[in-house]
């Protein structure tokens, strides 16, 4: 039972080899080394953007969770919608977004996700099936049912075949305490819709933690479990696991056109956002996590297993650096927007001030790649 | 004109019925809309003509529905959403407002979302405060969404099938008041461009602009105002987003005067945008200022005759007129 006030042992599966305790190629494990380093490159330079203020709005961080994003993602297809909520970087890179995208969308420039009209919060990438970055604690799993659902009945009612898709909608334990969530949930299982919410349990929303502010914290799953959803409980600080377990939920809800609801305990290791002193918690919590950091364990499992030497390690996360930095440096380079797009992207149809819409570079970089 | 005279609600569902024999994309969800026939029997006989997987029944749930069709909007399906009345709008505030109308401009143009939101809306059923919302002042006051309010059984149909087409989100304001109102309805595909008023009465002394239900009003007091000699011009705007201005202003600028009926309360409303307007276009041609009439500024009342006297009523709407003609 992993908790903030009983963590889970930093190695607890990391005892037995390799190729016992997951089905991943060295090139799977390889890539979520590297996501998970960029990841973590692109969060550190994120924060010093923000303190020299580059950034602008409220920023949330992604260190620590990183292989929830990683592993969540890597289990399922990438024609299966992913939502979430405003701490998206990590699910935006891990998605597959040009970090390049992601920075300028923080710079508040025209070549970001959203031409910089969504900000830190508010990630979107078509091309990569991402459908935010949203801004509302839980406004996020209502879409996701409705993303979730649409896949099903353009699989089904339109294709007349079965349904191919399951969706992520991630969503933090403070959101375990919106009403939307339960009318989502419900509607799911009633619904039969194959989504799955992936709570990223960090213990704590925003100062609260989750046994202040939220009934049944030791067991949240039976919170879908009221809903007649299954519900699983997964460490996770250790990629492989969540990537191995995540799979099975992933497939199952698929299979069954289902939804799914899991318990993901993972730890933020900074604050809530940049303005966050963090004195709700101890030291000696974070530094009890922080020694099960995600990035270690794997790096660490794969040493031991022969799939990549320290000198190898060093080279993957300094080619991480060097991608982080030229993504800063274009962002930079890339102009502020328009003062005409202040009235482009309100209205698909052109009237009055608005003047319709035009796709940001993300959507016409990928279409020209295609 | 056809020939063909149906009631508002069966020209409402004509409107679903053609959009989703069109398109299958198009589906209905909301309370009681398929084994119910709807609460006020608009989706009738669609459940048996489309099926349940088109036809969905939800629980009472506005948020969870509401956000789940415009997450479906946003992977391209079109998503009619009835509420039963647009009162209970009020719990999906967050996905309607903060999700709906502002997809396209947060992620930068890469998701839309075309999604119809419809239901009765306006008091005058005797429902009491809660029940009695009319959410034109509050809902109108966001970019990025349409707002329809039809006030004939014709533009109903023609309306709608718009509404349905249309690739931004579109609240759709329906009057229960209404849905047993008879009229003309063309058989067939038959739409009604969005932003285009229509003179529904012409008139030389003064323009009378109106929204839904309240033009039946304007048009009662016109009648009433004719027999003193009085020449009203009416002018139902039909959507208050996009707003028609140019039809308004040509009209007050040959009669020279304008009141504005609008059945939301007064502060911050779209009879209160259509004054400014009026007042900023047509500041030389008006003889008084702009006149309003709106639902008075209580909370709306249970009693027949309190209810009716909230309204902006015919009665209003003459005193205002004669008001602005300087007679009485």
């Amino acid at each position: 039972m992993s908790s903030v006030t009983d963590p889970a042992p930093p190695a607890a599966s990391g005892g037995r080899p390799l190729a016992e305790r997951t089905s991943a190629t060295p090139a799977q494990l390889h890539e979520w080394l590297r996501q998970m380093l960029l990841i973590r490159e692109f969060e550190v330079r994120t924060m010093q953007a923000y303190q020299d203020k580059k950034i602008g709005g409220f920023c949330h961080i992604y260190i620590g969770q990183e292989a929830v994003a990683v592993g969540c993602t890597a289990a399922v297809q990438h024609a299966d919608p992913v939502v979430t909520a405003y701490r998206d970087h990590g699910h935006a890179l891990a998605r597959g977004m040009d970090p390049k995208y992601c920075m300028a969308e923080m710079f508040g420039r025209i070549g970001g996700c959203a031409k910089g009209k969504g900000g830190s919060m508010h990630m979107f990438d078509k091309p990569n099936n991402l459908f935010g970055g949203h801004g509302i604690v839980g406004a996020q799993t209502p879409l996701g049912a409705g993303l979730a659902f649409a896949k099903k009945y353009q699989d089904e009612v339109i294709e007349g075949g079965v349904n191919k898709h399951v969706t992520l909608c991630f969503l933090g334990d403070g959101a375990l305490n919106q009403g939307g969530f339960y009318e989502a949930m419900n509607l799911a299982s009633l619904f039969d819709i194959p989504v799955i919410f992936v709570v990223e349990n960090n213990g704590y929303s925003m100062g609260t933690s989750i046994e202040r502010g939220t009934s049944m914290s030791h067991r949240i799953i039976a919170k879908g479990e009221g809903c007649g959803i299954k519900g699983y409980e997964i460490e996770g600080m250790d990629v492989i696991t969540v990537y191995e377990e995540m799979k099975k939920v992933a497939d199952t809800a698929r299979a069954e056109s289902r939804p799914a609801m899991v318990d993901l305990r993972t730890y933020r290791f900074k604050g809530h956002s940049m303005s966050d002193p963090r004195k709700y918690r101890t030291r000696d919590e974070e530094e009890h996590w922080e020694t099960g950091d995600p990035i270690t364990r794997l790096r660490d499992a794969m040493i031991g297993g022969g799939l990549i030497d320290t000198d190898g390690f060093k080279a993957l996360n300094k080619a991480q650096k060097v991608a982080v930095r030229e993504a800063i440096t274009w962002a930079e380079n890339s102009p502020e927007p328009d003062l005409s797009e202040l009235y482009t992207d309100v209205y698909v149809e052109k009237f009055g001030p608005y003047t319709g819409t035009s796709m940001p570079q993300i959507v016409t970089d990928a279409e020209e790649s295609r | 004109m056809s020939e063909r005279i149906i009631e508002f609600r069966d020209a409402l569902r004509e409107a679903m019925s053609q959009e989703m024999h069109r398109d299958p994309r198009v589906f209905l969800l909301g309370e009681e809309v398929a084994q119910y026939d709807g609460a006020y029997k608009v989706s009738r006989g669609m459940l048996e003509e489309f099926g349940p997987r088109r036809i969905i029944d939800t629980p009472i749930s506005e948020s969870g529905f509401a956000g789940m069709a415009i997450g479906a909007a946003m992977l391209g399906l079109r998503p009619i959403v009835e509420f039963m009345s647009w009162s209970f709008s009020l719990v999906a505030a967050d996905p309607i407002l903060n999700n709906a109308p502002k997809m396209l401009y947060m992620s930068g143009g890469q998701f839309g979302c075309p999604i119809v939101i419809r239901g009765n809306d306006g008091a005058g059923g005797q429902l009491g405060s809660t029940h009695s919302w009319c959410v034109e002042g509050m809902f109108s006051n966001v970019p990025g969404l349409k707002m329809a309010i039809p006030a004939f059984p014709d533009d109903a149909k023609g309306m709608l099938a718009t509404a349905i087409r249309d690739d931004d989100p579109v609240f759709f304001l329906e009057s229960e008041r209404l849905l047993a109102m008879k009229g003309h309805v063309p058989e067939g595909d038959h739409y009604v461009p969005f932003g285009k008023a229509v003179v529904r009465r012409p008139g030389t002394d003064v323009t009378l602009v109106s929204f839904g239900r309240p033009v039946h009003f304007c048009l009662d007091a016109a009648e009433e105002l004719a027999k003193e000699g009085i020449s009203c011009e009416v002018i139902d705007g039909r959507t208050i987003r996009p707003l028609d201005i140019d039809t308004i202003v040509e009209s007050v600028r040959k009669t020279n005067g304008c009141v504005v009926v609008d059945q939301s309360w007064s502060f911050g409303s779209p009879g209160s945008e259509v004054a400014a307007q009026v007042h900023a276009h047509c500041f030389d041609d008006l003889d008084n200022h702009v006149m309003r009439v709106h639902s008075a500024d209580v909370p709306t009342p249970y009693a027949a005759n309190l209810e009716q006297e909230y309204l902006p009523n015919a009665r209003r709407i003459a005193e205002a007129v004669r008001s602005s003609l300087y007679v009485a």
